[in-house]
């Protein structure tokens, strides 16, 4: 079946269209799909437009996705811009409010702006320019093919003559769109702002102190909520009693929420609205509320360690993938390496703990939220507490981190729930970081047991991973799951992907390079240890693995599914990083150590090395080099390497003392003491090569981190010939 | 419950203008500061002094204002990030922080600012020791610790070592 791409589907549905300013300009909009016409949109009148030029010539760039340090405020405007041709220093960058009808694509995850959103803003940015460029020509008499452009003006080079594209804003934005799907783009030779460091479009905002963030979010009377929930995860509520709390001081409000959809949405609950958060908080604090806790019972982090091994034993579960013949492969083979391997349960915690802002006010709802999907949130809410979407107004604010925590709108609901409670009044919802961290959908943890087979050569002939994982009802949640294409499938002949699932009632959900994030760690550890026992090194085994040119899987183009791989994209990056790092396998004496680890993930492939010394219980990370294959094209160097160091160092903080536990399905760290995140004095050098390759730009919010985690651990091993394959190296 | 704390005019002077607001004593300082004094720059993150986000100046000292009960910041001259866009370090320090492009999402930075300013104020040419350690209680979740060093390091007119 030929299937129509995503983006093939979009042109046909995409238009431009232009309206003039009512103060003199030209206000381009691109409306993608949405099913509305350009007739409907002109009669709507009320367009959010990614480009608006005015008579100055100051150009306005409206960003669509939301911004959680992943750059797309800058870079998404970047690519605008340079079609636009115009100059970068006089750009204005806004962020647009939730706007289905208007954008498609309004979120932040999955590493995906760049990838799905290369051609369609650089096509608004090239049909603004044509429409310039036309105006000029209109204006001359000059054919438009004899004039160029360059940093906000129309040039015609013969005569030397030129305009602004502030002259040019009120005419152009009275003629037709030309075609997105026909729009030439520029050759990317010529680029002069796609490739250039670019600082932050709001930088200076935030070093302002201005209000920017969900929680700086402010009104008139506002007032501030603090939700109660379940001690334990599975809780319901019974009864409450909140007679303390309501006598307390600045309290306005106790409101029960009830649970809707599952805590997937919201579970139940009891807020406290106040005049102040600090009034909310003390008041929280004398609820008394009994819980129904009986789901909750059993569910403990070191209970289903012992199912894990207990699984591993009996070689329980079923097959997810078995290629030829593993067992036999395994008995005939010269040497056989096992391995179990686990990590924890992770926290995302943002730093910008869960917060929205609402207001209802005759049948309708206006939020400020930071939220990765705001469709979500508006769903949620016209689903179950019966706000139409028609009648739900989304104010996207800067986000104070992401990391997949903010894909959820649980937050989102609650605050709407509050609000819809006290019609009229605005009321900001705020967690406490203890409530931020006890009602996550956390990483899973999950536990793995290896057995590879070597030849005589030490070549890797068969290989199994029994993975013991979580979920409901025996299938795994989405974000606990495994690709039967995962590495070295198709790569090693007898090869069998077994599984396991724990049923849970500890919420899980996607955090940075969801899965891959822990499946490196265990499949790149354990290959370093085929590697040793066939008498080679990681990087040389996954060489030897991706010999041949070979596409694993398929790419899906489906948000957050699997992608085809490609051997030779990461016999690229491995090759390059071990030049490098200067690679060296042996020990380098002193307690000091290189390890490699290898991901590829959302489209990005990438390898890395570290260089660890230990000395006593103290392991320091020197330096890690990178070698990264995102494609043919950076957008932003200052933002891509600020995703990749940030990456790799939120790898360090996992790797060195984050571990979610909990006990009957109470969470037992509460803040950063128990939780840590990593400081600046972990922060290694890192060093990052780009290796361009002939495929189309990929994104960086995500595919770095998976491979700092395993590189680290086999510089440990390196270094102390203690292998790490347990998760984090330090308990806190 | 214990005593109803009673809520009472303070006067805080803040950025250099007295400004008197309604608070209970015990209230944290970053709690007046946001939603009393109406300021945004210092942010929530813990509540418990361990992220840094809330950092102020008390009298030119770093402090976590999540910890500090606003009768006890009542006789000090206090300093956010708002009050220090004309001074001379910090307008160093936000050049080398654009310089540099030190933000992702930016939640921390004007509490790694704060931080960053006691430090040169302090000690005008860091070392990379000092550095990390005046900078350690400052968190960053996305990480642009890189960044951060090299932007004290340009603001305070040193050379890359």
């Amino acid at each position: 079946m030929k299937a129509t791409s995503p983006l093939q589907a979009l042109d046909r549905r995409s238009f431009l269209k232009a309206t003039a300013l009512a103060g003199g300009g030209m206000a381009l909009s691109l409306s993608l799909g949405g099913g509305s016409s350009a007739q409907g949109i002109e009669a709507g009148g009320t367009l959010t437009n990614f480009v608006t030029i005015d008579r100055s010539g100051k150009v306005t760039i409206t960003a669509k996705n939301p911004e959680i340090g992943q750059g797309v405020m800058t870079s998404l405007p970047m690519l605008i811009a340079e079609e636009l041709d115009c100059d970068w220093a006089k750009v204005k960058v806004v962020q647009a409010d939730y706007d289905a009808a208007r954008y498609e694509r309004q979120r932040a995850g999955g590493s995906f702006a760049i990838p799905d959103e290369y051609l369609p803003m650089r096509r608004a940015g090239a049909a603004a320019r044509a429409m310039l460029v036309e105006a000029a020509a209109n204006a001359s008499g000059i054919a438009a093919s004899e004039l160029s452009t360059k940093a906000g003006f129309v040039r015609h080079g013969a005569s030397g003559r030129e305009w602004s594209y502030g002259e040019l804003a009120d005419a152009a934005a009275l003629l037709r769109a030309p075609d997105l799907l026909n729009i030439p783009l520029k050759d990317p030779k010529l680029f002069r702002i796609i490739g250039k460091p670019t600082t932050g479009a709001d930088s200076h905002r935030v070093l302002a102190g201005e209000a920017l963030f969900g929680i700086d979010a402010n009104m008139p009377g506002m007032l501030h909520a603090v939700v109660e929930t379940s001690p334990a995860h599975g809780g319901k509520l019974k009864s409450v009693d909140d007679s303390a709390a309501r006598a307390a001081h600045g309290v306005v409000a106790v409101i029960r929420l009830d649970g809707v959809g599952g805590p997937s949405v919201m579970p139940d609950g009891v807020a406290v609205v106040a005049t102040n958060h600090w009034y909310a908080e003390q008041a929280r604090k004398l609820l008394k509320l009994e819980w129904d806790l009986s789901a909750s019972k059993g569910h403990s982090l070191d209970a289903y360690a012992q199912r894990a091994a207990q699984s591993h034993d009996a070689r329980s579960g079923h097959d997810l993938r078995r290629d030829g013949d593993p067992a036999a492969a395994l008995t005939n083979s010269a040497k056989v390496v096992k391995a179990r391997y686990s990590y924890p349960f992770i926290a995302h915690a943002t730093l910008e703990p869960q917060n929205c802002t609402a207001v209802f006010k005759d049948g309708r709802l206006e939020m400020w939220a930071p939220t990765q999907t705001p469709g979500r949130g508006v769903s949620l809410i016209a689903e179950h507490l019966g706000i139409p979407a028609r009648n739900q107004t989304l104010h996207i604010t800067r986000i104070g981190g992401g990391f997949g925590r903010r894909l959820f709108a649980d937050f989102m609901v609650q605050a709407a729930a509050i609000a819809k409670a006290m019609p009229g009044k605005p009321v900001q919802l705020l967690w406490s970081r203890e409530e931020d961290i006890k009602r996550d959908y956390y990483r899973p943890g999950g536990w793995h047991s290896f057995e590879a087979g070597i030849d005589d050569t030490g070549k890797l002939t068969a290989f199994t991973d029994h993975f013991v994982t979580l979920g409901e009802g025996g299938k795994a949640h989405r974000s606990a799951g495994m690709p039967p294409t995962h590495f070295p499938a198709d790569l090693v002949p007898d090869l069998q992907y077994r599984h396991e699932v724990i049923d849970t009632v500890i919420p899980m959900g996607p955090l940075r390079a969801p899965s891959s994030n822990a499946l490196a760690f265990a499949f790149q550890g354990f290959l370093d240890e085929v590697a040793e026992a066939g008498g080679k090194d990681l990087p040389t085994l996954m060489l030897e693995l991706c010999a041949g040119d070979q596409v694993v899987g398929e790419d899906t183009n489906a948000w957050g599914s699997g992608f085809a791989f490609r051997t030779k994209r990461a016999r690229g990056v491995i090759a390059h990083v071990m030049k490098q790092s200067g690679w060296i396998s042996q020990p380098r004496g002193g307690g000091r150590g290189f390890g490699f680890g290898f991901y590829f993930s959302h489209k990005g492939y990438f390898a890395e090395v570290a260089d660890v010394s230990v000395s006593g219980s103290e392991t320091k990370v020197n330096r890690i080099w990178v070698a990264a294959d995102v494609g043919s094209q950076i957008v932003n160097p200052f933002g891509a390497e600020a995703q990749v160091t940030g990456a790799v160092i939120d790898g360090l903080g996992q790797l060195f003392g984050q571990r979610i536990s909990f006990q009957d399905g109470a969470i037992e760290q509460q803040n950063f003491d128990t939780f840590p995140l990593a400081r600046i004095g972990v922060t290694p050098q890192i060093d990052i090569d780009w290796v361009l390759t002939d495929n189309p730009p990929t994104g960086l919010g995500e595919p770095a981190l998976p491979p700092a985690i395993p590189a680290v651990t086999n510089a440990i091993y390196a270094a102390t010939g203690k292998r790490i394959r347990d998760l984090p190296l330090n308990r806190a | 419950m214990a005593d109803d704390p009673e809520e009472r005019e303070f006067t805080l002077s803040i950025n250099g203008e007295e400004q008197r607001i309604r608070a209970t004593p015990d209230m944290p300082l970053l709690w007046a500061l946001r939603q009393e004094a109406g300021l945004s720059g210092v942010k929530f993150g813990c509540g418990a002094a361990l992220c840094g986000a809330c950092t102020v100046h008390l009298d030119g000292n770093p402090v976590r204002s999540c910890v500090i009960p606003v009768a006890a910041a009542e006789n000090s001259d206090i300093t956010t990030i708002e009050g220090l866009q004309d001074d001379p370090t910090a307008r160093k320090l936000f050049d080398a922080w654009l310089e540099t492009d030190v933000m992702q999402c930016g939640y921390c930075q004007a509490g790694q600012i704060m931080s960053a300013h006691a430090l040169l104020r302090r000690t005008p040419k860091p070392s990379p020791d000092d550095i990390d350690m005046a900078m350690s209680g400052n968190i960053c979740r996305c990480g642009t610790y890189l960044r951060i060093r090299e932007a004290i390091r340009i603001a305070s007119g040193q050379e890359e070592s």
